[in-house]
């Protein structure tokens, strides 16, 4: 029997997207008793083919195959990434490659993401004022500090309150951190020396069973797939949320969002289904939260009369200030054993750069598990095998240590997400243009990030043998910044409580409407501002 | 170095072959499944001989245990096993005069390398060599390496595609392996 992807007569809510941030929203406000239906363009993923996902991963062909980071939108095929539905263009002046930069379907890209979750630092609140650059946000750390606590329980992090630059917090992660791996041992000797304090990561990933889901076991493969689901996907909330009688329909995508006369109301989300129907799911709100770039495209495919740049656009922001994470790392080669590769999340990092001047940019250091090639993954792409092959493997694994970062971008306007209406995806709407680029004053602060990094290196006696600067950097799939927040409704897309400036009853979640990125991988703040955001809503409706 | 049927579970698992540790796959006494015909997994620990390193010992069993799960629930992996083990096996006569298993270690790696399977690309839908590499060497060195005793001959107890536990990361060196 076909499933029923038929609208909800009577909802009160729509969701458009069933990542973290849509589904956070879903579950808390299902279970405060309102009718909640979800929207999602991807498919529900089946958790008994996650294992089958890994294998795939591992051999050749499979995203393990590509490069060590980015890898191309090759990357992104593990989840049915690619094809008409995602088509897109990049246009910028550095290459963005957005299909392997996210996931459609229940749960989005947290079923392929990394799981580190940190708060942002106070600092990223206030560029403005203390900095002068970038902007201010609306709220300030102690606004969003009771939510960050939420959002630590809602995805299950495993940390430790060891971190001596960290913003304050008022209660222990509900898990106990990992322990730090060997490699974080070596690396420690190293940053004592060049006084960079090296301190947990906090982790959504259970070091113990949690929330009905096993703890880790070790299967290496965190990104892009874990098959025992230890690692938080927002499948959980999605859960959650139909447990408590909301409806989730996926392979679902909205084409637009119609409103009302007034132009100051969302009445429906239009949406399309496999059979090609198209069907108008009313609700009193709707919450838009389908990642930093569809959000953009989606507000300006919804241009109307009312809305002649788009929706919630009379700022003519919307799609503007579009920013990531720059990746910087060095890696090499010590001559002792630096036990790589056993799983596939860090344990440490170090934020001594993060609120400094030297650069300005936010930088979070990583101490990666995971330096150099993989035994298994090596072997299957060799043109070797017997004992030469055996001979190849020990020579290649074994006392790789590498050193990541990721480097803050401040906002500029010219960076941005708009439709190409030159391209259609397979309903025919103009498919999204990225234009990222990465400005002169982040390439110094990348520079000054490898500098430290080859010191921790050097202290190490180790034989550097790769680089990652300027010239190589690319985007840590942290889509920010393209619906800011704000109170000036000439100058940013949403209010402090996230709902838009121009329409009632509309909603938008997700890190589109972060005015600034720092360099703190965004999903904690996703979650927090998700929590706050189903506050206020559950109030208003 | 003897592999072991704990290896062929655990590479089993690695591989997306649910519920190995019970009785749907194996026997109550551990012996593969009727479903792979002998002269395949004749064929196919020839081939684990000469792609695997020479101080691997238990095959057999490691090799039968591993490929009767890996095609217990999946015929078409399986026709792919069984056609390319036959092709080869042909290959073998018509330029050897001899079946693989009647080869000598050497022999044996030298087809293969003369058919080109050590540079071809795993294709199930490809040439002999490309559904050689695809069918029976990746399978097997994937069998060896995602499991632990393969991934300790390289210093490694708990490879990528293993769930080996969060220990081990930990540690300075490798444990024993009854430890």
């Amino acid at each position: 029997m076909a499933e029923d992807r038929s609208p909800e007569p009577a909802a009160d809510v729509c969701v458009v997207g069933a990542g973290p941030a849509g589904a956070i929203v879903a579950a808390r406000l299902a279970e405060a008793g309102h009718d909640v239906v979800v929207l999602d363009a991807g498919p529900r993923f089946d958790l008994d083919d996650r294992t089958a996902q890994l294998d795939a991963h591992l051999r050749p062909g499979g995203e393990a195959s590509g490069t060590p980071r980015g890898g191309g939108d090759a990357a992104g095929s593990l989840w049915g990434m690619g094809g008409p539905r995602d088509a897109y263009t990049s246009s910028g002046s550095k290459e963005y490659p957005l299909n392997a930069a996210r996931v459609k379907g229940i749960g989005g890209s947290t079923l392929h993401w990394q799981g580190m979750v940190m708060r942002l630092h106070e600092r990223d609140f206030e560029l403005q004022s203390r900095h002068g650059v970038g902007v201010d946000w609306p709220i300030d750390y102690a606004d969003l500090r009771p939510y960050y606590a939420e959002a630590e329980r809602e995805l299950g992090v495993a940390g430790a309150a060891d971190n001596p630059f960290a913003p304050p917090r008022e209660e222990p992660h509900p898990l106990p951190a990992f322990p730090p791996s060997h490699s974080d041992s070596i690396f420690a000797e190293a940053c004592e020396a060049l006084e960079l304090p090296m301190h947990s990561v906090p982790n959504a990933r259970n070091s113990e069973p949690y929330d009905d889901a096993s703890a880790c076991v070790g299967y290496g493969t965190c990104k892009p797939v874990c098959p025992s689901g230890a690692k938080y996907t927002a499948e959980r909330h999605v859960a959650r949320a139909e447990a408590a009688g909301a409806r989730v329909i996926d392979r679902a995508p909205v084409q637009l969002l119609d409103h009302d006369a007034s132009g100051e109301r969302i009445e429906a989300a239009v949406y399309a289904t496999p059979d090609g129907e198209e069907h108008r799911q009313a609700a009193r709100a709707v919450v838009l939260a389908c990642g930093g770039v569809e959000n953009v495209r989606l507000l300006l495919l919804s241009a109307s009369d009312a809305h002649p740049d788009g929706l919630a656009n009379s700022s003519g922001l919307v799609g503007r200030y579009f920013v990531d994470h720059c990746f910087a790392g060095v890696g090499g080669r010590v001559d002792r054993p630096t036990r790589q590769n056993h799983v596939g999340f860090n344990t440490s990092e170090c934020h001594a750069l993060y609120d400094g001047e030297d650069p300005l940019q936010g930088v979070k250091l990583e101490f990666l598990n995971y330096a150099g090639p993989s035994p298994v993954i090596e072997a299957l792409n060799a043109d070797d095998w017997g004992d030469s092959l055996l001979d190849t493997l020990r020579e290649s694994y074994g006392t790789h240590l590498a050193v990541g970062a990721l480097v803050e971008q401040f906002p500029r306007e010219e960076n941005r997400i708009t439709l190409d209406p030159s391209t259609t995806d397979d309903h025919g709407n103009p498919v999204p243009d990225v234009r990222w680029s990465v400005g002169p004053e982040t390439r110094q602060a990348i520079e000054r990030v490898n500098e430290v990094q080859r010191a921790i290196l050097a202290e190490l006696d180790a034989e550097v043998d790769w680089v990652v600067g300027p010239d190589e950097t690319g985007p840590a799939f942290h889509h920010m910044g393209t619906t800011r927040m704000g109170t000036d409704p000439a100058e940013s897309v949403v209010a402090p409580d996230c709902r838009a400036h121009d329409c009632d009853n509309l909603w938008i979640a997700g890190s589109s409407v972060f005015p600034t990125g720092g360099a703190m991988n965004p999903t904690l703040t996703i979650a927090a501002l998700s929590c706050r955001l189903a506050t206020r809503l559950d109030r208003w409706l | 170095m003897n592999l072991s049927r704990r290896d062929a579970l655990a590479a089993l698992a690695a591989a997306g072959v649910v519920g190995v540790a019970g009785a749907t796959v194996l026997g109550d006494e551990g012996s593969a499944d009727a479903a792979v015909p002998a002269d395949t997994l004749a064929t196919l620990v020839a081939v684990a001989e000469a792609v695997f390193p020479s101080e691997a010992t238990g095959i057999e069993p490691f090799v039968e245990t591993y490929v009767a799960g890996r095609v217990a629930d999946d015929p078409a992996h399986r026709e792919g096993v069984n056609a390319a083990a036959a092709d080869l096996d042909a290959t073998a006569h018509d330029w050897r005069d001899a079946s693989l298993v009647d080869l000598d270690r050497s022999a044996r790696d030298q087809l293969l390398r003369d058919l080109s399977v050590d540079v071809a690309d795993p294709d199930p839908d490809g040439n002999l060599a490309a559904q050689v590499r695809f069918y029976l060497v990746n399978e097997l060195l994937y069998a060896f390496y995602a499991s632990p005793t393969g991934g300790r001959l390289v210093g490694i107890e708990n490879p990528v595609g293993y769930p080996g536990g969060t220990e081990s990361y930990q540690r300075a060196s490798m444990e024993d392996e009854d430890g």
